[in-house]
Parts: C-alpha cells; sequence; structure tokens
C-alpha cells in the first residue's frame, strides 16, 4: 500500500470515526435548566423545574394536552360513578417499569397509598377525597372518595398520578429520589447536583416508536443569559426559561427556534385584606373601595408591554382568558385614573401609602416600578419593598405585609389556582380572605362534573372574589422554550413541561 | 519548629469548635422558616410540620446544635433535604472540582503574578511596569462575572474553540475536562495574579534597596542571581502569606465564575443551599471550608520556615 493510499484510509477512518461520534452525540437530548431540581420522587417532589425532568422519566395515569384537556397516558380511559364518588380507571397492559416490574392494578393501589401515606408526601393533600383504592382486575383500578372530587383528574395527570416501581420502592424506602424507578420514556443513570442528571432510554418502553433519542441530560444553569449563550455555543439543544428580553434577538437568529405557550398559572398581587392586624391598619386591606380604585390605576397591558416584553397574556382572574373556564361575566377592567380618583375620595383617603412586597428577581423589581409610577397619577404612594424570596413567603405566612407580588406556577384544573388561595384558612391563602359563601361555591365546584355547570359557579365566584380583591391578577407569562432550529416536535403544553416523546432532531 | 507545629496544631481544635458553633448560629440568623421554603409551592401544613419535626426546629438551638455537632463526630454531615442527597457525598462529589479549578486559577495566577511582579521590581519606571501596573489594574477592576460571560460569547459561541459549560471528569476525558475549566481558571487567576503582582512588586521593591541586595552586587553577583536568589527568597514571606489566603478563598468556591461556567464546585451549591435553606448542606461545606482554610494556613506557616532561614533558628 502507497504511502498516498495509507494516507487516504487514515483519513477516511478518522472521518467514519468523527461521523460515528458524531451521530452518538445528536441521538443525546441537551437541556438546560433554569435551576437544580429538588429530589427525584414524586411523592415528596415540590419543584416546577423538577416536574420538566419527571415528564421524560415518570410516567402518569393521564396527561393533558394542548388545550388542557385531560388524556389518557399509562389509563386508557375512566368512568366516574353515579354518585361521582369513585373513579374507575382502565389501564394499559404493556406498562413495565425500568426495572422490568409490570405496571398493574395492584402497583396503583401502592402507589396512591404511598402518595397519601408517606412522610413528608407533598401529594397527600392532592389526594385526601381518596379515602380507598380497590383493585377490581389486573388492569382496573378503583378510587373510592370520601366526597365528590372533579380536580380529582387533574391531579392525577400531575405527580399525583406518577407511578413508580413497587419493589424498587420499598427497597430504597425513604431514599427513593435518589435512584428512581418509573415507567417513563427514559430511566434514571446519574446525579450530580447542581451539575446533571441524566436519563438513558427505556427499551420496553409502551410508546417506544414515539422516542428519538438514547440519552437526556438536563443540566441546571441558573442564570438566563448564560443559559442562552450556552445554546448559542451549541452545548444544548434546548433551553427554558428564556428572559422575555431575548426574545427579540432571537429572531435573526436562523439556527433557533422559540416555542411558547400561555402558562396555566399567574403574576398577581396578594393584598392582606385578613391575614393579620395589619390588614386593617392599612387602607388597602381595609376598603375594597381602595382596592377597586388601585386595580383602575393599572395599565395591565402596559405592564406586560414594560415588565414582559409583551411575552404575556393579560388578565384579570385565575385562569388566562382562553382558558374554558374563564368567567367572561367579569372581563379584564379598562384603566379609568378618573374612576380611581373618585374611588378614593368616596373611600376618605384621596392618597393612601402602603408598602409593595416584591421578590429580587429583576422582572419583580422592573413590575413594582411600574405599578408605583402608575398608581403615582391615581393618587397612591406606593413603597417598593425588594426582599429575597424566603424572607418575603416568612413574612407573607405570618402576615407582615400590605401587599405583596407573588406569582403561582398554575395547575391544570381552575381548583388548582383557586382553593388554596382563596379558600377559608387554606395554606396558600396569605390574604387572609375568608367568606363563607366563597367556599360554599368553592366546594360546590369540586363535586361538579358538568363542565357547563361548573363554569356557571365559577362565574359567580368570580363575581364575588374579583370584587374583592384578595388578589388582584395581572397577567399569565409565556412559557419560553428555545431550541435548535434542528429539533422538531415540541409540544407547547400550557404547563409549559416538555414532552419528550415525539422530539426528534433532524440529520445535519 | 516542632513545639511550634504543635502549638499551632493545639489551636486548631478549639479554633474548629467555635467555627462550627459560629456556623450553625449565625445561620439560625437568616430570616424565614426553612420548613416552609422547603415544602415547596403547595406549603401543604402537614408537610411543614413533618419538616419541622425532622429537622429539630422545634428544639431549642443547642439541642439542635447537638443534633448536628453530634453526628459531625461520627462522620455525619446530615442530609440535604432538597434533594435527598448524604451532604458528604454531595462534598465529595464537589471537592476535588473546587480543588482542581483553584489549584489551576492559582497555577495561572502564580504564573502571571509573580514574573509580572518582579518584572515590574526590576524595571521600575520602564514600559514593564507601566504594562504589569496596567494589568494589575484591569484584573483588579473586571468583575469576574462580565469576564465569564465575554470569554463564553468570544470562544464558545463566535470562535467555537472552547465549551462554554460542561464539566467532565479528569479521569473520563483529560482533554475535555482542561477545555471545561481553562476559561474559568483564567477568569479567576487572572483576579488573583493581579494582587500578587502588586505584592511581589512592592516586596520586592522592598528587598531590591537592602544593603546585603547592595552587598551581593558588589560582589560581582550575575543579576539572575541577586534578583532570584537573593531578591526573590526573602520577599516570598508576604506573597506566600497572601497565595495561601487567596488560595482559602478559592477552596470556599468561586460563586459567580462557577454559575457563569456551571463548574459543580462549592461555590453553587453553597449558595443554592442558602437560597433554599437547606442548612445542613450549608453547615458541612461551610465547616468543610474552615478546616481546609485553617490547614492552608498552617502550611503557609511551614512554608515560612523552609523560604525563610531566619525562622529555623
Amino acid at each position: 500500500m502507497s504511502l498516498v493510499s495509507r494516507s487516504l484510509a487514515v483519513a477516511v477512518a478518522v472521518a467514519a470515526l468523527g461521523l460515528a461520534s458524531f451521530a452518538t452525540q445528536s441521538q443525546t437530548l441537551r437541556v438546560g435548566l433554569g435551576e437544580d431540581p429538588d429530589v427525584l420522587d414524586p411523592t415528596l417532589a415540590r419543584t416546577f423545574v423538577g416536574r420538566i425532568v419527571f415528564a421524560s422519566l415518570c410516567d402518569k395515569l393521564f396527561d393533558i394536552d394542548e388545550k388542557l384537556a385531560i388524556v389518557p397516558q399509562l389509563a386508557t380511559g375512566y368512568e366516574w360513578s353515579a354518585d361521582s364518588k369513585s373513579l374507575t380507571i382502565k389501564l394499559r397492559n404493556d406498562v413495565v417499569f425500568h426495572d422490568g416490574e409490570k405496571l398493574d392494578a395492584a402497583a396503583v393501589k401502592f402507589n396512591i397509598e404511598r402518595h397519601k401515606t408517606m412522610a413528608g408526601s407533598n401529594r397527600s393533600g392532592e389526594l385526601r377525597p381518596v379515602a380507598s383504592v380497590d383493585v377490581v382486575d389486573p388492569t382496573t383500578v378503583k378510587l373510592n372518595l370520601s366526597a365528590p372530587f372533579t380536580p380529582l383528574l387533574a391531579a392525577l395527570a400531575d405527580r399525583a398520578g406518577m407511578m413508580v416501581s413497587p419493589k424498587a420502592a420499598k427497597a430504597e424506602g425513604v431514599n427513593f429520589g435518589a435512584k428512581p424507578v418509573c415507567s417513563g420514556p427514559f430511566k434514571f443513570v446519574e446525579r450530580v447536583a447542581q451539575d446533571r442528571i441524566v436519563l438513558e432510554r427505556h427499551a420496553a418502553y409502551w410508546n417506544k416508536a414515539n422516542v428519538h433519542f438514547d440519552k437526556v441530560v438536563f443540566t441546571p444553569i441558573v442564570d438566563a443569559t448564560v443559559r442562552l449563550a450556552n445554546l448559542r455555543s451549541g452545548q444544548f439543544d434546548v433551553i427554558e426559561r428564556v428572559l422575555p428580553s431575548d426574545i427579540e434577538g432571537l429572531k435573526k437568529d436562523k439556527n433557533l427556534k422559540v416555542a411558547r405557550i400561555t402558562e396555566i398559572g399567574y403574576q398577581g398581587i396578594t393584598i392582606n385584606v385578613g391575614k393579620s392586624e395589619q390588614a386593617q391598619k392599612n387602607p388597602l386591606g381595609k376598603d375594597a373601595k381602595v382596592r377597586e380604585a388601585f386595580e383602575l390605576a393599572l395599565d395591565r397591558a402596559g405592564i406586560v408591554q414594560v415588565v414582559m416584553d409583551n411575552e404575556a397574556t393579560v388578565g384579570n382572574q385565575w385562569v388566562a382568558p382562553n382558558n374554558a373556564f374563564y368567567a367572561k361575566n367579569v372581563p379584564v377592567p379598562k384603566r379609568d385614573i378618573a374612576r380611581a380618583k373618585a374611588l378614593l375620595k368616596e373611600a376618605g383617603v384621596p392618597n393612601p401609602t402602603f408598602t409593595l412586597v416584591t421578590p429580587t428577581t429583576s422582572d419583580a423589581q422592573r413590575l413594582g416600578l411600574v405599578i408605583q409610577a402608575m398608581t403615582r397619577e391615581a393618587g397612591f404612594n406606593v413603597k417598593i419593598q425588594s426582599t429575597e424570596f424566603a424572607t418575603s413567603l416568612n413574612m407573607a405566612d405570618k402576615g407582615d405585609f400590605e401587599a405583596y407580588v407573588l406569582a403561582w406556577s398554575g395547575r391544570a384544573d381552575p381548583d388548582g389556582n383557586l382553593y388554596s388561595f382563596d379558600a377559608c384558612k387554606q395554606p396558600l391563602n396569605y390574604a387572609g380572605y375568608c367568606v363563607p359563601e366563597v367556599d360554599e361555591l368553592l366546594n360546590a365546584s369540586r363535586s361538579q362534573r358538568d363542565p357547563g355547570e361548573r363554569k356557571k359557579t365559577f362565574e359567580q365566584i368570580a363575581s364575588r372574589v374579583l370584587k374583592d380583591r384578595p388578589i388582584i391578577y395581572l397577567y399569565h407569562r409565556n412559557w419560553l422554550w428555545v431550541h435548535t432550529a434542528k429539533l422538531t416536535g415540541l409540544r407547547s403544553i400550557p404547563d409549559g413541561l416538555m414532552r419528550v416523546t415525539g422530539l426528534k432532531m433532524a440529520a445535519p | 519548629m516542632i513545639e511550634f507545629l504543635v502549638k499551632r496544631i493545639a489551636t486548631i481544635l478549639p479554633t474548629l469548635a467555635f467555627v462550627s458553633m459560629l456556623i450553625f448560629g449565625l445561620q439560625q440568623l437568616l430570616p424565614g422558616d426553612p420548613a416552609v421554603i422547603l415544602a415547596g409551592e403547595e406549603r401543604d401544613p402537614n408537610v411543614v410540620a413533618y419538616l419541622r419535626e425532622k429537622l429539630h426546629l422545634d428544639d431549642a438551638l443547642p439541642v439542635r446544635y447537638g443534633y448536628w455537632i453530634g453526628g459531625v463526630l461520627q462522620g455525619d454531615l446530615g442530609e440535604s433535604v432538597r434533594t435527598q442527597q448524604p451532604v458528604l457525598d454531595l462534598i465529595v462529589q464537589k471537592l476535588p472540582v473546587t480543588i482542581q479549578l483553584a489549584v489551576m486559577a492559582m497555577m495561572i495566577a502564580l504564573l502571571i503574578g509573580i514574573p509580572a511582579g518582579i518584572a515590574s521590581a526590576v524595571g521600575r519606571g520602564t514600559a514593564w511596569d507601566v504594562g504589569a501596573n496596567a494589568f494589575a489594574l484591569w484584573g483588579l477592576s473586571t468583575p469576574n462575572f462580565w469576564l465569564g460571560i465575554l470569554m463564553i460569547l468570544l470562544f464558545s459561541v463566535q470562535l467555537g474553540w472552547l465549551p462554554a459549560s460542561g464539566y467532565v471528569s479528569p479521569f473520563e476525558n483529560l482533554r475535555e475536562n482542561l477545555a471545561a475549566m481553562i476559561m474559568p481558571a483564567f477568569v479567576l487567576g487572572n483576579a488573583i495574579a493581579a494582587v500578587l503582582m502588586r505584592h511581589t512588586r512592592s516586596a520586592m521593591l522592598q528587598v531590591l534597596n537592602a544593603d546585603y541586595v547592595r552587598t551581593a552586587r558588589a560582589k560581582g553577583l550575575s543579576e539572575r542571581v541577586v534578583v532570584l536568589k537573593h531578591s526573590l527568597r526573602n520577599a516570598l514571606t508576604p506573597i506566600i502569606t497572601l497565595g495561601a489566603l487567596e488560595f482559602g478563598t478559592l477552596l470556599s468556591g468561586a460563586v459567580l465564575t462557577e454559575q457563569v461556567f456551571t463548574i459543580p464546585g462549592f461555590g453553587k451549591l453553597i449558595v443554592d443551599s442558602v437560597f433554599n435553606r437547606d442548612y445542613a448542606v450549608v453547615q458541612g461545606v461551610v465547616l468543610v471550608t474552615a478546616t481546609a482554610y485553617i490547614a492552608l494556613n498552617l502550611l503557609a506557616d511551614i512554608a515560612y520556615f523552609a523560604a525563610n532561614p531566619k525562622l529555623r533558628a
């Protein structure tokens, strides 16, 4: 073999190796997260970012689609009893956990009971109405409820519906979250805290034809600018929670694509109307007229433009205006400074002063400043107190605030955005709002299965709660994912979580 | 020297005991209920109550300290409430990364700072001196965060030479490891080099004017021997002290640099843990860092003996 042909052979081999390594690399999906997830046990998990990882790791009984409809995942269907006090779920019979164990009705019973009884479970509240679980046959399970509870299906489309391997859960006990074993499209490989979570393809996945990657690697990068720089340099294929201010610049980049969907949560201002004595010491907490004047002084479209670079939908309720349960009888109020001034005059406080607590994030601080400037025109004197999140939460818990900028990531069922915040003595009712008639309506909505009937109840709730204004809802942010243009199949689901099934990387 | 060492080591134990109390006590001053923040978005009252009990939050401060220090003395630093990983495992994961970053940054700082300081002192008033001072001013006044992002934009996004993030263990792939570490090491080393340069320059200027240096020159010794053997050695004592302090600071984690380059070291761990009120992790990491800091100071003391014969007497 001559020197030339030998060199050619070497060059071809090197090129082949290079291509092979490229092919291997292209089968790994690299995801940039906004923070490091908490424990990877669906029963104990608490954070939004953890749910992004779970979407690849742990399948649920149900899922939600682009229109927020409940669709089967591990289940094939469900049926409510006539009195709405039991839910019968039919299961797929081709599901195996990552450890090879089969998912059946007994495994579902084990999981629901684990969610309900495990010490420190964050799911016990969501499943409180479930009194017992019956295994009807290997593919049928019946959940018996103490009282009708329509939001149960939505809970089963989130972490409460995630199924883990009973064998692994029993073996690992409280340490299960360090090596989670579920039945999702990818199985757990390793986790290095603050560095990476590595998952690899579950060969026996029931929907494996729709899985086009061998591995998924999640890397947390807190700073959004750095996260984006990593995407641009090719370190990531897709990143979450991009800054709205970066979107304009991304439009010019042909190598990247933006995916957006309106969140199911909201950004709002919680007002202390009865949490502590402080509520009666400031005009905003004491008088509903002052709260109405405050809301009328706000220009929501202007806020969305300045604070969110238009990457949000203006709203005035716990669900966005495009939600099927949005109460159309209470539309978004227009800014009306004259009316706001008149209301303040009626209330006898033409220049009310109060302190607005905001988190230290840049968008929350911007929001505080815009609100301060806008409401000044009506006569308000808003003082801004920028406070670190854990501290501000503690203040809210104790009722040591007058108004508080607080966002909620949202739940698929409106009940998840409403009950805990507005029903008497609920854990997230920082406003201290408590009206027995509202409680009655809220409880009624939980037992109604007919969407039309429920919608009417929500309209009744809206007409009362939005008049009392324990929370002034401002807007619903867009979930902003940015990915390489080669990545296709990214679905825009309103919960803001990326589904890996169906994602595909185009050939280079 | 042995007597000195015994005395120094004897002071370490009470110092560590005091440090452990300080770490524990100061952390309790942080506002906010850790159980509430750890209970996540839902803040289920049952979960909050469970966490309060698990973390002994309803016990008196000395009792809680007793639980913690009792575990520490048995080699159990507790577990992260957020991720449920044992704190010792987290430290074992992060410590090699932090040490590597600190060593690389220190090497860069020494390789730049000391020669620049010597050149600046020897060539006082020349272009070398002006150049070295300009470099020092740049190093001291450039924020790490900004320099890091600029380097990523240049070397990763524009030129594509180096990865923007993605730490790889040196045992897995040394080349990729060095590629991932060189930028953060330079960012950190750059700032320390500036400080070292300034100190080396002033120490050398003092020594170069000393009588024994004049004598050495009068004896006809070459300039290289006068500068490197007679002057630098005597000027080293304050530089060693400074180097040890800077190295100790590096070991406690370079928060911003680690955030920018996604280096999974102590800095990121400790900041995330403070914000999440993950007390066990903060206490464990700070205790290990404090121990390392004290050990480094001891090593610096030993290095004085090696560098300065006068101390051996």
